[in-house]
Order: C-alpha cells, then structure tokens, then sequence
C-alpha cells in the first residue's frame, strides 16, 4: 500500500526524525491559512503516489500566504501522470545546501532489509544506479541483530565530514530503520536529505511502501488509505476479496490463481487480443466471487469478450459452474463470455454450464483463442 | 527417488483441524504421504481423519517422531507456527498460507537455517513427490511418475504445466511449489541443486514470474551447476510496472523484475523459455534432442528405475561436449546482485 508524502512524513516525525513543518490543504483557502500559520515562505507541494511531482510543476515555491493560495488553486486539479492531484502539502520551504540520499528496502535477494545512502540526493535513486553506481552505498542488515549505531555512523560517514552532520544523519538513519519495521514497511525513503542555511540535517521529502500483507496489524496505516487515488473497479475487488488490476484492453479475464491469470494475460496477447484485467478469483468456488468478478470486469466498456479459465484442484469446477450460472441469471452480459473449466468435477461442471448454453473450451490456448474470435478481433 | 520429501517422510500437520488443515490430511493421507498426527493448541487428544491431535509440536515430535511438518494457519499465526516447529526438532516445514507479513518472513528465516531446517513457502502449495509423499495441497490425480523435476512460483499454474507434461507422457519426480511471496524459505537454486543431485531427476521445468531476481540467480546457477536439461516458462509479460499481480512477490519493481529480463537472463545461459504453458513438453523434448545439455555419466549410468518415455542419452552422448558434472554438491553460491528496488 502506498502512502502520500505528508502521512509518510507524520509518520517520520512520530518516529523523531526531523521533517519540516507543514499540513495538508484540500482547497485555496486552506492553503492560505496553512500558510499564513507557518508565516514563512512555503512550498505547495502536490500529493500524489508517483515519483516526478517537481519535474511536472506539481511543486512550487511560494513567497507569501497570497502566493500560496494561488499556487495551490493551479496544482489542485492537475493531472500528473495520470493521477488527479487532491491534496497539496503546505510545508515551510528550507534553503538546500546539500542534498542526498537515505532508503532502507527489503531486498529480496539477502532476505534482509538493506540501507542505501548517496550523497546524489534530489535526483532519481534508479538513475544514479544506472550511471553512477560507485555513489551508493549498502548494509545489509541482520534482522535478528538489528542495526547498530557504528554501522549507521560509517554510512553517515559517506555523506557528511561535519561531525554533527554526521551525528545527525547517524541519528536518522537509526531512527528510519526503526520506522521501517514500527510500519512494517517494503520501502522507507528520504529523498532528498538536506542540509539548510542552520546546517540542520532534515528530511525535504518522505516516501513509504507498507507491506499489504501487514495490514491487519496496522490498522492505523490502513486508516490513511487514499481511496480517491485508487481504480474503483480495485476498490471494489478487494472489498470482495479478489486481486485485481485493471488494464487497458479489450479482452476480460477470470482466472484461479495469480500465476495462471498472468499467463492468461500473457496468452491473450500472443493471440492478438489486449488483456482487460488481471483478476484472481482464489482457491474459493463461491457464488458470490465470481457475481462479484464478472460485475467488475463487465464495468469496463471496452471488454468485447471474457474468458474465464478455471484448472481446478482443490477448487471444484462444479462450485465454480453453478457461481457462472447465478452470475448469468443476476447480471445478463450482453457480451460474449467463453469458459474452460478443468480438473476436479469438470463434467458436472459442463453439464452445469450447458443449462445456459455457454461457449466452452477445454485447453487454455483454446479458451483464449476462442474470446478473441467471438470478441471479433482475428 | 525425489528431493526434500519421500516415503521416510513423517507428516505432522500444523492447524489440523482447521477447514484447510482437516480437508488436506484426508487429501494427504488418500495419496499415501505417512501423516502421523497433527497440532491445534486445546484439541490435544482429540482425532482428525483417524490421526492423534495434540496441543503443541513438541508434544507431537516427542509421540510420532515426525520430521516434517505442514501449516495450515491464519497468517498472524503462521510465523510463530514455523518457529514453534522448528524449535521442535522438525527438518522440513512447508507453510501453504499466504498473506504472511514479510518483516516476519525476513526474521525467521535465519532462524531455520540456523537450526539445519528447510522451510518451503510461504504462500505456496507445497510439493509432491510422485507416488510416495504429498505434502501440500497439489492435486494429486495430474502428476505421474516420471523424470522431471518441476519447481514454481506459482500454484494452478504449475497445475498446468504438470498436467501438459503428464498428457505427453513426460512423468515427474517432484513438483514444489516455492511460493509467490518476497522472501521464501526455498528459492529456485535450492531446488535446482537439489534436482541435479537427484538421479532420478533426468530434467527440469522451471516456472517463473515477474518480481525480484530469482530467475535471474537461477540462470547463474544453471550455466556453472546444472548439467540437466531445464526449460522454463515465465508468466507476467503483459504485466503493467509497479502493480502487485496478485501474489506478494509478483512485482515489477523500479523498472526489474520484468519478465522480458528474466527470459533472456535465461536464453542467456541456454535454458530455452516456452511461449505458454502446453508448450513446455514440446520445447523440453527439442532441447534433449539437441542434445545441448546431457545427464552427467553417473546419473546416465542409472538408468534401471524411473520411466522415461523420453530417453535420448545414448544419442545426445555423441554429440556433444558434457560440462564438468555438478554433481558434486556445490556449495550453494548465490549469485550476489545489486539490490533492486
């Protein structure tokens, strides 16, 4: 799950690490007010879940309250890559003197989280990585042990020769890794990490990936969920259970199993067709999932075709079946739906089936072969 | 034969009378895996399926002797689960539940290597060694006997690419499921070496997806360890970046973890990718024809036990240069990767 930049930022200076001063605006005149309490020059800041904010005018600096406002009312309503900015951040705007780079992520590969620092701070971390590889430098951390002072102070080193700097920078990045497991998160970052004019060490900007699978512990964390920021045909499957995520395509799929459904996805291309979705209808056969499954894909105007592929171990084809039917009986698509049910009960599943003489094929290069034909795109 | 299951498998099951658990140890027990016994802390004493329930792991090991345990356990459970069996004496735990936080993944993990155990999972639908163990949840009525070794990120995927080998008469030795989350406790190199010290094992399917490196280590492994055919298939080529597709793990990351990458990382080193599942007997069959890869002369030497509809050794010897065997066992070096976000 992803957070905006001012929870993440709450969430830091929960954690005490210093963040500039700063609250949420949903509109001009509160960003006026906002601003005129910090009685300083601000920066609007647009608050959105994609990185590039400043490169697309989403961040821009403002002298005064007045300044402000007017800001605020050009970057509400922007879109950014895609993504209607909702919410500026109004936040006491720092002279930089240096910047630089402090994450700490969960690497996949050590099974262990791993703190990353550089002083090319302010910049694309993926880039300097690319070009400038020698800049960045890691520990991986042992989870048991957890970080120590020592190992935070040599990474501290790498970015600062004033010792307070460092003392400071050694105190954040303790501090972060404490964040990092207190949210159970994937991805905390600083980036940029400044210095300003008070040779204070702060963080200008705050980024935090929480581990979905966590949430039931963090309920706190699930609270500040960006509903507006979110597909509502998402919204909709996880309140039903099912993964999903919508694409730009032509073909609708349901499917058991998340490694089935992408090669699913993957097979429709092949085939000359354009996935409509990725969607996991699970190991459960309810009724009730695929009604809900088959509402959402049938939500999207351009699906021309659904095909629903179903290899059924421990989920058994008939349960699956006899859901297709009520799904049919509630909602009555207008489009052509073709089904492939293999595995366990596979023939009473089509006797099932035939009751609504529904097109069927029995291998998953057939069943996509044939939603691309009845969808009219050979 | 097979890997990290077989017949001196003895199964206790963790959640055994759970909906899940009590469901699986029917299943399991029907295919013949030796279950003998089954925890839920207060339905000590208790049966299920015929087998004794006991309040705690060690209460269990100490009565049935198992070394080997399944979790069928709601998430917030499922770690503490894994300590609790370890910390009994168990060697081999395979946890099937998904949604497992992956801070927790990330301390436990050390804890049963620490111990000499294998954890298998995560999220996975464990493994099967064909006609003499199943622990997990793999339908068991896809799987023949045969010589390949199947491991995959996947679940009903890997259904699929079992049944089109069994259609094609390509039986198997084991099929795991390593699970679809971040941090695992088995990754693809550890089946892989596995697989190549395993002489009934004559070739391997490997199934990936989109997300982290796994593959990608995987084919530095293959092109120094693995003298065995091995063919693969990688889901999530249509995958948008940044969106998890459904498992934890299935995620293209800070523009990695594509499935483009991961194919050629795998061309790279000669392990051929099928363009779909059903297609995988059809490129296996080609690669052993070619004869690029070959069984190492000990394991060719073997030759009595397992079917293998597919036998070409003795023409694929003449042809070409065998790499040094592997079969050794090579101390698992992971290839050591730049992070990747």
């Amino acid at each position: 799950m992803k957070i905006h930049e001012y929870q993440a930022k709450q969430l830091f200076a929960e954690g005490g690490i210093p963040v500039p001063s700063g609250r949420v605006a949903t509109g001009p005149m509160e960003a006026l007010q906002i601003a005129e309490e910090i009685n300083k020059p601000v920066m609007v800041k647009a608050q959105v879940h994609v990185g590039g904010r400043g490169k697309a005018g989403g961040i821009k600096y403002a002298e005064n309250a007045e300044a402000a406002k007017v800001l605020a009312h050009s970057i509400l309503g922007m879109d950014i890559k895609g993504l209607t900015v909702k919410k500026v951040l109004i936040t006491e705007a720092e002279d930089i003197i240096s910047e630089a780079y402090v994450g700490i992520i969960l690497d996949r590969v050590t099974k262990r989280p791993v703190v990353m620092v550089s002083p090319a701070g302010g910049v694309d971390i993926e880039e300097v990585a690319r070009k400038t590889p020698q800049k960045i430098f890691k520990l991986a951390v042992d989870p048991v042990i957890g970080l120590k002072p020592w190992q935070a102070r040599n990474l501290a080193f790498k970015l600062y020769r004033d010792i307070n700097q460092v003392r400071e920078a050694t105190d954040i990045i303790m501090k972060l890794y404490d964040v990092f497991w207190k949210v159970d998160a994937s991805l905390v970052e600083i980036n940029p990490l400044i210095t300003n004019t008070a040779a204070k060490v702060i963080a200008l900007d705050a980024k935090i990936n929480i581990d979905d699978n966590a949430l039931y512990r963090r309920k706190n964390i699930e609270a500040m969920r960006d509903l507006d920021a979110e597909v509502p045909e998402e919204i909709q499957a996880r309140e039903a259970d099912l993964s999903y995520v919508k694409l730009d395509g032509n073909i609708g799929c349901m499917v058991n199993g998340a490694g089935l459904a992408m090669a699913t996805m993957d097979l429709v291309k092949r085939y000359g067709g354009e996935p409509a979705n990725f969607l996991d209808i699970g190991g459960s056969s309810s009724p009730e999932k695929v009604i809900a499954a088959l509402r959402i894909i049938l939500s999207d105007p351009n699906v021309r075709a659904i095909l629903i592929n179903i290899f059924g171990g421990i989920t058994r084809c008939d349960d699956v079946a006899t859901g297709i039917v009520a799904a049919f009986k509630e909602l009555k698509p207008e489009i052509p739906v073709v089904v492939r049910l293999t595995g366990t009960n596979e023939e009473a599943a089509q006797k099932i089936l035939r009751s609504i003489n529904l097109p069927s094929a029995d291998t998953l290069d057939k069943v996509v072969k044939k939603a691309i034909e009845l969808a009219g795109l050979e | 034969m097979s890997i990290f299951i077989n017949r001196k498998t003895s199964l206790i099951v963790q959640g055994i009378t759970g909906r899940d658990g009590s469901f699986h140890t029917e299943q399991m027990k029907k295919y013949g895996t030796n279950v003998v016994g089954g925890v839920t802390p207060g339905k000590g004493g208790g049966k299920v399926a015929g087998l004794p329930v006991f309040d705690t792991v060690e209460e269990a090991v100490a009565k049935t002797k198992a070394n080997t345990s399944v979790i069928y356990v709601p998430p917030p459970y499922a770690v503490d689960a894994i300590y609790e069996a370890v910390s009994a004496g168990i060697k081999t735990v395979v946890c099937i539940t998904e949604g497992v936080p992956a801070n927790d993944m990330m301390k436990v993990y050390p804890f049963v290597k620490e111990n000499g155990a294998r954890l298998i999972g995560p999220n996975c639908p464990g493994l099967i060694s064909v006609d003499q163990c199943k622990v997990g949840i793999m339908p068991s009525n896809i799987v023949k006997k045969g010589g390949v070794g199947v491991v995959s990120r996947s679940g009903t995927l890997t259904y699929e690419a079992i049944w089109a080998l069994t259609v094609a008469g390509m039986g198997q030795t084991t099929c795991i499921g390593i699970g679809g989350d971040q941090v695992i406790g088995t990754n693809f190199i550890d089946c892989l070496e596995a697989f190549q010290a395993d002489p009934a094992t004559k070739a391997i399917v490997m199934i990936g997806e989109i997300g982290g490196s796994d593959e990608e280590d995987a084919a530095a492994y293959i092109k120094k360890h693995v003298t065995k055919p091995v063919v693969a298939f990688i889901a999530g080529q249509t995958a948008p970046p940044g969106k998890r597709m459904g498992h934890a793990g299935a995620i293209i990351a800070g523009g990695s973890g594509t499935a483009k990458e991961k194919i050629a990382a795998l061309n790279k080193v000669g392990v051929p990718v099928a363009g779909s599942p059903i297609e995988i007997p059809a490129v296996l069959n080609d690669l052993i024809k070619s004869g690029r890869k070959t069984a190492p002369k000990k394991a060719a030497v073997k030759k009595t036990t397992a079917k293998k509809p597919k036998a070409k050794e003795a023409a694929a010897k003449k042809t070409v240069t065998k790499e040094v065997s592997g079969l050794k066992k090579a101390a698992s070096p992971r290839a050591t990767k730049k992070t990747k976000k």
